[in-house]
């Protein structure tokens, strides 16, 4: 209580002497010669909202039903709260799924379904109505509680499946791509809905998703995968900002990609020798490079300023023709051709109305960003 | 609209007299006064009275009755076991091989079947009476169940099963309270089905039968071999007719619930 004023910033992942609630111990999953999950090792903390994301097939699916027990790992360990939960079945962790397809019990109304998990577990046979009806206020379904799940809107049943996952407090709540069927209006909804009930019931959320926009809104650490493999776990301001791979930074968002060789500079970060002709691209980067390393340089459309002079004092600064407009209504990225070949994206906003706009097709333009705009990436 | 043609109209009529106008001369002659059975003698229902006095028929329905009960329930049993294995277990050595043999006996003469029971029953010595007969109708109709329960476990959703487990679930719970539940329609209609034919099986039944334990489809048989006789026709009418009732039941509750579950699933949707 030294200083109140101090906002405790959420990150356990940061703080040494907090345990981990799940690992991950060098754990791999093979489906016949097919490895799907590859020697991973993951820690996830009590209370995090933690997104997966990955393509189709990168092996979330498969992690997150290691996590629920209808997978077991081919080798390695996964401990949960400490204890190894390898030989536990699923129906003795204190873990619960939201399924994909919501999986809810067609022939029993939606009250039975959310109480479907209570009546299996220890709690007293009196109790479970009030959990049932807390449940359902928290998902504001009280008016549906005798409804069939397909009297029901599919908005509404994802919030069925939502409670009745939730009903028996999870120490972790496991949801594999819990939005995936709603409309695009819908999800943003409910993904704030999602984070609102996650921090009511103080439960672990581990989400699985390939959605990026998706991952970054809800999750307070994303695991980025590919093949089989963590690629990289951070905040999703740092997996944007600074991407582990170009892999991460092209899988995230939009990024230009310029491959080159770094040379350090004498005042620090790194010159990229880029093209024939062109200045090299200076980077404040404190990675540490060989010299004469081949990088590739990534920097994200919004970073990048476009103008039709030359700005003062550009610390880097390339000429282009406008070859492509893409009008998105708030914003436009303009696709730069470079002399080179080469297509670099600008995005500013439209605060001008498109008739007034500075530039069209074909005209001569400057792109231009500071040193620390954009990362270096070694791989 | 597609035009008439007399061509359709023909073989509609043809095809629809062929397979009901036997069954139609059978009903009205059910009715005959006379005893003979092709001289039309006057409307009367007096060969439905000595029908319900004829304990002979009324045994061998009654036997019919809980041959079928028992058969059916047992063959609904092992057929949905099999279907569950068949669909569930993935591939294991002998899958194949095993799921050909399921349904083998759907193409199996009666006549071998029927014959290779028997000679199954008197190797290992066991009496033939009802007992037999019960086996043998389980055998046969076990497969039928089998194809009509898969048919419904492969569009059947695994997460639901998933679901039941992950809410803390043992697997035969799971089982109970979930799978069984949702498949219970295709269960019922594999044991429908696995009745009527344990109802009207002649063949595998006279085979396996014993003195003591006559089906009906036999006695019928027998009696007709001694000559037509107006009570037979009345027995078979009082079959139509309730085969004709339970289809026609069926069929009504089934379109209604799926009238009903239209109109659910559409007020879901602007709800």
């Amino acid at each position: 209580m030294a200083n109140p004023a101090k906002k405790t910033v959420f990150a356990p992942w940061d703080d040494t002497n907090e345990k981990p609630l799940i690992t991950f111990e060098g754990v791999t999953k093979k489906f016949g010669s097919f490895v799907a999950i590859d020697d991973l090792n993951l820690q996830i903390y009590t209370r995090e909202f933690f997104a997966l994301l990955g393509p189709s097939g990168c092996g979330k699916t498969t992690l997150m039903r290691m996590l629920a027990g209808f997978e077991t790992p081919t080798q390695g360990r996964i401990t949960l709260a400490g204890q190894d939960i390898g030989p536990v079945p699923p129906n003795k962790r204190p873990v619960n799924m939201m399924f994909q397809s919501y999986a809810l019990f067609p022939h029993l109304t939606v009250w039975d379904n959310i109480a479907f998990g209570l009546r299996r577990s220890d709690m007293p046979r009196d109790q479970i109505p009030a959990r049932v009806e807390e449940m359902l206020r928290l998902t504001r379904m009280e008016k549906f509680a005798q409804r069939k799940p397909h009297q029901i809107s599919g908005g509404q049943r994802q919030r069925v499946a939502l409670a009745r996952s939730l009903a028996k407090a999870p120490k972790l709540l496991l949801l594999d791509e819990p939005l995936g069927a709603l409309d695009k209006k819908l999800r943003h909804d409910t993904q704030f809905e999602l984070m609102d009930i996650q921090e009511k019931t103080g439960t672990t959320f581990v989400i699985v998703t390939h959605d990026q926009e998706e991952a970054m809104t809800v999750a307070s650490r994303v695991a980025v995968m590919n093949q089989g493999k963590v690629v990289q776990v951070s905040t999703p301001d740092r997996i944007y900002e600074t991407p582990a791979t170009a892999y991460v930074a092209d899988f995230i968002g939009e990024v230009n990609l310029v491959e080159g060789v770094a040379s350090p500079n004498p005042a620090g970060g790194y010159a990229i020798a880029w093209a024939e002709g062109q200045a090299p691209i200076v980077s404040a980067c404190d990675k540490s490079i060989a010299q004469g390393a081949r990088v590739s340089f990534a920097i994200r459309p919004e970073k990048v300023r476009i103008t039709p002079d030359r700005p003062e004092g550009a610390q880097n600064a390339m000429q282009g023709k406008v070859h492509d407009i893409a009008y998105l209504g708030n914003i436009s990225t303009y696709h730069v051709l470079l002399p080179t070949g080469q297509i670099i994206k600008a995005q500013t906003a439209n605060s001008r109305r498109v008739e007034n706009r500075e530039f069209t097709w074909e005209d001569d333009v400057w792109l231009s960003f500071t040193d620390t705009a954009g990362v270096v990436l070694t791989e | 609209m597609r035009r008439f043609s007399w061509f359709n109209a023909t073989s509609l009529t043809l095809g629809f007299l062929f397979l009901y106008f036997p069954m139609v001369i059978l009903v009205i002659y059910s009715f005959n006064a006379s005893k003979l059975v092709t001289v039309w003698g006057g409307f009367s229902v007096k060969w439905y009275g000595e029908l319900f006095h004829d304990q002979a028929f009324l045994d061998a329905a009654w036997v019919t009755l809980r041959v079928a009960l028992a058969a059916s329930t047992l063959a609904t049993i092992l057929g949905t076991m099999a279907a569950y294995v068949m669909v569930r277990a993935g591939r294991f050595t002998g899958r194949t091989l095993f799921s050909g043999m399921i349904y083998a006996p759907l193409v199996m003469p009666d006549v071998i079947t029927g014959l290779s029971l028997l000679l199954l029953f008197i190797a290992v010595g066991l009496d033939r009476g009802i007992t037999t007969v019960v086996l043998a109708h389980t055998t046969f109709a076990m497969c039928y169940v089998s194809v009509v329960v898969s048919a419904r476990l492969v569009s059947f959703d695994r997460s639901l099963e998933e679901a039941a487990l992950d809410l803390g679930c043992s697997p035969w719970d799971a089982f109970r309270s979930v799978t069984l539940p949702i498949i219970a329609p295709a269960v019922i209609s594999g044991w429908l089905l696995a009745f009527t034919l344990s109802l009207d099986d002649l063949v595998i039944a006279s085979f396996t039968t014993g003195p003591s334990s006559t089906t009906l489809p036999i006695k019928i048989w027998s009696a007709v071999r001694l000559g037509v006789n107006p009570e037979i026709n009345a027995l078979s009418t009082i079959m139509i007719s309730i085969v004709t009732v339970g289809v026609i039941t069926t069929s009504i509750l089934s379109k209604r619930n799926a009238v009903q579950r239209m109109r659910d699933e559409q007020k879901a949707q602007q709800a």
